[in-house]
């Protein structure tokens, strides 16, 4: 039978299949982070069960770390210090492999995983949370699970799923300039709506795709929990080998040449079946940016803020971000960019911000942020001089972490004020309560900061 | 956990779309490392004002549904975060039960997980569920599960579906990790046969 990539991850990871379908499905890393970890450890506890294989799991803080440059003393809130002492704590008293917060390696647990060599094609990768998805951009299943699956996986090292649908998303032809993966992803859910991929694994294939850098496969990977899909995959190939290569985790030598035989038999077969088919075009794709409180809110730069007819949904949204139909999306003025997240936190969404500010200087109205996604990436761009260069411009160059993207430690948006960001939602107080959110890519975010308002990055 | 059988409730209407986990939850409660006590804090964005005191207008803050333990709502509800601070916020405010047109996955599965049932039913049947809803003071419903059927407060039956493994579980109490550690053998010899063929996934 002609199967597709996400059928061949599935098949080889089945311990045991039901009578009606459910699998027990054996999971191989694990990674885990101080919000969503402390019930789990709590209940392996109280139920006085042992954690199955320390080995297979990775832990580091990210959604609640201090980024200023006095993170080593830093006062955080004392329920945030308790999550982060916490995690210290259980990790230490399983065995669990644990990147501290003041260690060079540290950052967002979706940018550590792959650049550790943790995340290989061929796995399955669970963590709890949402945007575990990322990881499908090697050709791993990697998704999202609740805290009482995370405890099931550690007390197992399996879980009790079904199957999901085959859907694919092809992308051919050449993205233009000024174009990024970002837009592409935002294009996505804008055609198919947040809830489009519900109950699918999106696979995403064509030309633009494999064109695009590991980098640019996880930030498309990242936002397929936006369309509604708990993964997204993208079939491995040379530019995955090569970003694996070297890594402290990933296999060397013979055995490395071993697993690169295998992940090169990890691709959909020709005529496979998909159960949903979308195809775009990369040259109809445009720099991208969300108007409302929701990802599917989201328009071409050339667009204006849409009217609510009628739609109360649209309405509230409209009345949430502050905005009146018919405005250009170019005349939205901002106070605020936040460059960073796990979407857009790498080191080349960074070099794609520094190419557009070198030699220029933040609006005087705007506070403009980078916060490195990892220790590892804030390193790199600091060898690269490239901090040197925000820092001119205007920006505040931060330490690692979640951020301004979730906003659950100091780092937050006013009420009202409205932020061009490079993370993945925008709901209503993603940001901080009553904070505006416009989702773009890492270049348009940083044309923003120069301008002082939502601008195309093309014409810059 | 909790066993779900058969509940007769309170239901409320809640119509909106896209109810995402943020709403739900907002993320600065999510400094806990308890599941419990959150139920204070379930939708705040929309169910206070900003000085702390109730909105009028949030359905569960009317005498008719403070006391509610079905919700009865838009599609895709629960999209966004796979944070289960959501079904735990939920459940410690009272909600047992959700009737929507389709939830997110990982909201979907971590209900389960929780001894909440949630149920998918076409937009028509609910419409004419938040009719009731909307129209009587106490719109009392019950949900079957043994029998898979809603009754509505005029005696009107609807059928739903559920996953036969799930629907067992919930209607047993059982803890999934339980029935899972009983197969330990097995996962012991699938984990034994992967270390053969792929020897780089083991780093012990
Ligand atoms: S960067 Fe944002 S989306 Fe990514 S893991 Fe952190 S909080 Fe979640």
């Amino acid at each position: 039978m002609r199967t597709t990539l996400y059928d061949k991850l599935w098949h080889s990871h089945i311990v045991e299949q039901q009578s009606d379908g459910t699998c027990l499905i054996y999971i191989d890393r694990h990674i885990i982070h101080e919000v969503t970890s402390p019930q789990a450890f709590e209940g392996l506890r109280l139920a006085g069960r042992a954690l199955a294989h320390a080995g297979s799991m990775l832990a580091v803080p990210d959604h609640n770390v201090p980024t200023g440059a006095d993170r080593a003393t830093a006062v955080n809130a004392a329920d945030s210090q308790l999550q982060l002492d916490t995690l210290a704590e259980n990790c230490q008293a399983f065995g669990v492999d644990y990147i501290p917060m003041l260690d060079p390696r540290q950052g967002i647990v979706h940018i550590v995983g792959p650049e550790q060599g943790f995340t290989l094609p061929g796995m399955t990768i669970v963590c709890g949370d949402s945007h575990t998805s990322t990881h499908g951009a090697f050709g791993a299943l990697a998704f999202g699970i609740g805290t009482s699956e995370v405890e099931h996986v550690m007390a197992t090292r399996t879980l009790v799923l079904k199957r999901q649908k085959n859907m694919r998303i092809e992308v051919s032809g050449a993205l233009g300039a000024g174009v990024t993966a970002k837009d592409i992803a935002l294009a996505v859910i804008g055609k198919i709506g947040t809830a489009g991929g519900s109950g699918h694994v999106i696979e995403f294939t064509g030309s633009a795709v494999r064109a695009l850098t590991m980098e640019g496969r996880m930030t498309l990977c990242n936002m397929s929990i936006e369309a509604g899909a708990r993964s997204g995959l993208i079939a491995p190939d040379q530019v995955t080998f090569d970003y694996v290569m070297g890594r402290p985790q990933s296999p060397k030598g013979a055995a490395f040449e071993q697993a690169v035989a295998y992940w090169k038999t990890l691709i959909s077969d020709e005529g496979a079946h998909y159960d949903k088919e979308i195809f775009l075009k990369a040259e109809d794709i445009i720099p991208q940016v969300t108007w409302g409180t929701s990802p599917e809110h989201v328009l071409p730069i050339t667009g204006v803020v849409p009217a609510a007819d009628g739609d109360a949904r649209i309405a509230r949204a409209l009345d949430y971000i502050g905005l009146t139909p018919g405005t250009k999306l170019q005349d939205i003025a901002i106070d605020r960019v936040f460059i960073g997240s796990c979407t857009n936190g790498r080191i080349e969404d960074i070099r794609a911000a520094v190419a557009v500010v070198r030699g220029r200087k933040v609006n005087k109205n705007v506070v403009a942020w980078v916060v490195p996604g990892s220790g590892l990436v804030k390193l790199q761009a600091e060898e690269e001089g490239l901090d040197q260069i925000l820092i001119r411009a205007g920006f505040d160059w931060r330490e690692p972490g979640c951020s301004m993207c979730l906003a659950m430690n100091a780092d937050k948006l006013e009420p009202g004020e409205r932020c061009a960001a490079t993370s993945n939602r925008n709901f209503e107080g993603r940001q901080g309560k009553g904070g505006r959110t416009h989702l773009m890519s890492p270049a348009m975010a940083a044309a923003a900061a120069i301008t002082g308002h939502i601008t195309d990055v093309r014409e810059l | 956990m909790d066993k779900f059988t058969c509940l007769r409730a309170i239901a409320a209407p809640l119509p909106m779309n896209n109810i995402d986990t943020d709403m739900i939850i907002p993320q600065h409660h999510l400094t806990t490392i308890k599941r419990t006590g959150l139920g204070i804090h379930a939708f705040s964005s929309i169910r206070y004002h900003d000085d702390g005191t109730e909105r009028e207008d949030f359905v569960l803050n009317k005498p008719a549904c403070r006391s509610a333990e079905i919700l009865i709502t838009g599609a895709n509800f629960g999209c966004g975060s796979s944070r289960e601070h959501a079904p735990w916020a939920l459940k410690d405010f009272g909600i047992k039960c959700i009737i929507a047109p389709s939830f997110a996955d990982i909201f979907y599965g971590n209900c389960f997980k929780n001894a909440i049932l949630p149920i998918i039913l076409p937009q028509k049947t609910i419409d004419l569920l938040l009719d009731d809803a909307d129209s009587g003071a106490n719109a009392i419903i019950t949900v079957d599960l043994e029998q898979q059927q809603i009754t509505g407060p005029d005696g009107g039956v609807v059928s739903f579906e559920v996953d036969p493994y799930r629907r067992h579980c919930l209607l047993n109490g059982l803890d999934d990790i339980d029935l899972t550690l009983e197969k330990q053998d097995i996962i012991r010899d699938y984990e034994a046969a992967r270390r053969l063929t792929q020897p780089w996934l083991f780093k012990d």
